[in-house]
């Protein structure tokens, strides 16, 4: 088993396209990708434009600060962390056929119960070990709170794109109640959890502030990657998703890969919470919520589920954040813009993949 | 039996077909056919499943276009473009299933399709209703929901629709199919009255007794090609039981030159080997959209070649399904040497030499997307040595997937073409390829030939007579009678999930299927 992260093994991993890649292939992919994020670039700067911002002060700045200044850089990195965690949730989910849209409270409730339970543990065990009790604690926490959907998909077909929204909704406001009422610090006015103290928080990569939960993401990440296209678990689990009648003809048990797949995926985005407060916050704000469950979704689809292209992609999804944040903060445009950029990449991506299958397809007409 | 009359264009046909021919890759669904539609006569066309009705009715209707040959409407050479071009030349169509919208009231369905900008004319709609409910005798409840409605009721609906529409011609593609005895007898008694009022009818069935108790002029189609027809003169003239014979075997008779005619080689089965395959008194509980199966009993025996015989979805997919083990059964028990197998779930059963070859070829024998090599080995994921440790041994796959590409001859540009690209007899071959692999000792083929063209069709018929010379049990479920006679050592019929009765393949087989099989005792 070789880990080879040329194009052909992104190519055979995605299933429908397992031809051979050519140079031609791979032009024709780049212009593919790149068309129309240029594209995008400039319909976002047309909308810049309109509410009265120079769209070239704002991208130059959101480049200087996400990417090129070294502190942007870092912190960009630092982003990437919980980002690589949820979108490896995702493509599990996605995958197997499952729109897990819960990321968000399964996010929360995992950093939640990972910011109570770590200043707790480091009393009583030494630092690294209440590390680790606290990430499986999140991972368990937010497993559980994803089998409501997970049972119903599995038993009762009932559709998991709404039970897993709704249950976000609940799961946010749960982990509001928790940080509010039962975890709240006693020694601070704020509503918000104990603090862990930076000493005890996941160690930084040398003399940088870059957290190591990004190393620990990017493990994740790789090994779902190879775990969804390398192992029978992985295959049974895209059986799963490409073709459930098939999958039951199989003799395979949808049933429980379905609650397998909630818990891995609804794990990861548990596991995401924790490395955020261990890693970076150290604490839960009461109504903190930075909605990086749903800011992931477009970003695996642009990758289409492949895991190392989502590193990619999840990496400019942090550089647009970080700079977006500074840019809001000079420019006046808001955090969210962040957001409608992203949007509207993943839209023209879509529209220009709608094309180019048009203009193949009615070549391939005309030369009958 | 006369074909010539129907020839000569009458002036009286409202419409007429002359040497209609319909391709399809690799099928020919209508092979010259000439048949006249006269006002004032239920025109019936009776015929087994793949015999072509479908497709007649589907030119008729304006859904598809004839390759050769011209239909005449009035006596002028007319293309019916479009279901709305069908309409408008006064051809209404009530198909098997039900085309009306479940959630809208009576009334809003007959006023479907008018101009967009105009307001319905509910007044108007309701005069003419009442108009011709009263000579037809029937009610109709104009502002109940059509979902509220039994089938019998919303197949009335249907056909004043296609009154309200002033059809001329009215086609019931196989209306009686879902209907009870009592709905079956009123709808009769509704045509009847139509054709009083100079409406011609065409109404397609496989049912024999129908076609006798409804029809004035039943042609019989086989094949595609229309094997007969008999006149209304002759219709009268004879007795019922002359009639039916004659039917008989027209539908079920022998072709000449049919190129898939293969002798039967006597095999030797030993009579006293104790079955590989006992099913006792199996039921399933009938769904939405299936039938049930009840007090299914047969044994198979190694080497022997047992046939389903039955018009299609009388519980052929159910009984394949309960036996695989991917449905539910409600009581009664499954045998697989001796050992009951009830309680094992798909996989065991496979372990246990179960095999079942789906009809369904991509819809669930296989994953499109998936490259072929990963296609043949969907039922053993995770088996050594083509994983080891859940860890895939893509070298080990290839190696075996390729030596099975070329023993089944399956022709696919590489083992990574995605098998959905590949064509249906070649999906087949991996198919087949799939559930003969070491191991077997039971397999169900189920339709295993269907859509297939003559070539794919003779090497699969081939591969499950291998099947049954390596002194396996093999179930044969198929719609093509031929089929089952070339093959089968003995052919049981289903009809409504019952098997109605077993026949040794032997000299008379054909007729006593036959008749089996349009609900006759043999």
């Amino acid at each position: 088993m070789s880990i080879d992260t040329a194009p052909s093994a992104g190519a055979t991993a995605l299933d429908a396209t397992a031809a051979v890649v050519t140079r031609r292939d791979i032009q024709h992919r780049l212009l593919m990708t790149l068309g129309p994020i240029l594209a995008a670039l400039i319909i976002a700067g047309s909308i810049l434009l309109a509410v009265g911002v120079d769209p070239l002060a704002y991208y130059s700045f959101v480049l200087k600060r996400g990417l090129l200044s070294p502190l942007g850089i870092q912190q960009t990195l630092t982003r990437m962390a919980p980002l690589l965690f949820l979108a490896a949730g995702l493509i599990v989910a996605f995958r197997a056929g499952m729109w897990n849209l819960g990321g968000d409270g399964q996010f929360l409730l995992g950093a939640v119960t990972a910011a109570a339970s770590a200043p707790a543990l480091v009393q009583v065990m030494p630092a690294w070990l209440a590390l680790i009790c606290s990430f499986v604690i999140a991972m368990l926490v937010a497993m559980i709170w994803s089998l409501v959907p997970a049972l119903l998909r599995a038993y009762q077909g009932v559709n998991e794109i709404i039970t897993t929204l709704m249950m976000t909704f609940l799961g946010t406001s749960l982990a509001n109640v928790l940080v509010k009422l039962v975890f709240r610090d006693p020694g601070t006015t704020v509503p918000q959890t104990r603090t862990l103290p930076v000493e005890d928080r996941l160690p930084r990569l040398f003399d940088t502030t870059i957290t190591s939960g990004l190393l620990l993401g990017l493990v994740a990440i790789i090994t779902v990657h190879l775990v969804m296209t390398r192992t029978a678990f992985g295959l049974k689990l895209r059986i799963v998703g490409a073709n459930p009648r098939a999958a039951i003809h199989a003799g395979l048990g949808v049933p429980k890969l379905t609650v397998a797949v909630f818990a891995i995926s609804a794990g990861l985005a548990g596991l995401a919470g924790a490395v955020d407060i261990l890693g970076v916050q150290g604490n839960v704000r009461a109504d903190w919520n930075p909605a990086y469950g749903l800011a992931v979704i477009p970003v695996v689809f642009l990758a289409r589920m492949n895991g190392f292209a989502a590193i990619g992609f999840v990496f400019l999804l942090s550089v647009l954040s970080i700079g977006g944040e500074s840019a809001a903060r000079r420019l006046g445009v808001p955090n969210h813009f962040t957001l409608v950029l992203v949007s509207i990449v993943l839209i023209v991506l879509a529209l220009a993949e709608y094309l180019d299958h048009r203009y193949n397809q009615s070549r391939r007409e005309l030369k009958r | 039996m006369s074909s010539a009359s129907s020839l000569s264009v009458d002036k009286r046909d409202i419409v007429a077909l002359e040497g209609v021919t319909k391709r399809f890759p690799g099928v020919v669904a209508n092979d010259s056919v000439d048949l006249a539609i006269r006002p004032g006569e239920v025109h019936v066309l009776l015929g087994e499943n793949g015999a072509g009705k479908s497709t007649l009715i589907g030119m008729l209707s304006g859904l598809q276009q004839p390759d050769e040959g011209r239909i005449l409407v009035d006596g002028e050479p007319t293309a019916i473009t479009s279901p709305r071009h069908a309409l408008a030349l006064g051809i209404g169509t009530v198909f098997q299933h039900m085309m009306l919208v479940p959630t809208l009231t009576v009334a809003e369905n007959l006023l479907l399709g008018g101009p967009w900008w105009q307001r319905p004319k509910t007044e108007e709609l309701e005069a003419r209703v009442a108009e011709i409910t009263r000579t037809l005798g029937i009610t109709v409840k104009l502002h109940a929901r059509v979902s509220e409605l039994s089938l019998g009721e919303q197949q009335q609906v249907e056909i004043l629709r296609a009154m309200v529409r002033n059809s001329r011609l009215l086609i019931l593609d196989e209306s009686t199919s879902m209907l009870t005895p009592k709905g079956i007898d009123e709808l009769g008694a509704l045509m009847r009255r139509l054709v009083e009022q100079g409406l011609a009818i065409v109404f397609i069935t496989h049912k024999l007794k129908e076609a006798a108790a409804f029809g004035d002029r039943i042609s019989v189609l086989k094949l595609g090609r229309k094997v007969g027809e008999i006149p209304p003169e002759r219709f009268r003239a004879l007795g019922e039981q002359v009639i039916i014979s004659e039917i008989v075997e027209l539908m079920f008779g022998k072709q000449k030159d049919d190129p898939e005619a293969a002798e039967r080689p006597v095999r030797t089965i030993h009579a006293e080997a104790a079955p590989l395959l006992q099913v006792h008194d199996l039921g399933v509980a009938p769904t939405d959209d299936a039938p049930g199966l009840s007090s299914i009993s047969f044994d198979i025996r190694p080497g022997e070649l047992l046939g389903i015989a039955g018009i299609d979805g009388n519980g052929q997919k159910q009984l394949a399904e309960a036996l695989a083990g991917q449905r539910a059964t409600a009581y009664g028990s499954v045998r697989l040497q001796g050992a009951t197998i009830d309680a094992l779930s798909v996989g065991e059963r496979r372990e246990r030499g179960l095999r079942y070859l789906t009809d369904d070829r991509l819809g669930e024998g296989t994953v499109g997307t998936f490259p072929v090599s990963i296609n043949f080995f969907l039922k053993q994921v995770g088996a050594a040595p083509f994983w080891r440790r859940g860890v895939e041994q893509r070298a080990e796959i290839d190696k075996r997937a390729a030596q099975l590409v070329r023993e089944y001859d399956v022709r696919t540009p590489s083992l990574k073409t995605p098998v959905a690209r590949l064509s249906g007899g070649n999906i087949q071959k991996v198919l087949l390829a799939r559930e003969l692999a070491e191991g077997a000792k039971v397999v169900i083929f189920n339709k295993p030939t269907y859509g297939l063209d003559l070539a794919n069709t003779l090497a699969s018929r081939q591969r499950i007579r291998d099947t049954a010379a390596r002194g396996l049990a093999v179930l044969l479920i198929s719609t093509d009678l031929e089929e089952l006679l070339s093959m089968c050592d003995r052919i049981a019929v289903i009809a409504n999930g019952l098997l109605v009765g077993t026949v040794e393949n032997a000299d008379d087989a054909r007729t006593k299927i036959g008749r089996l099989m349009i609900g006759l005792a043999a």
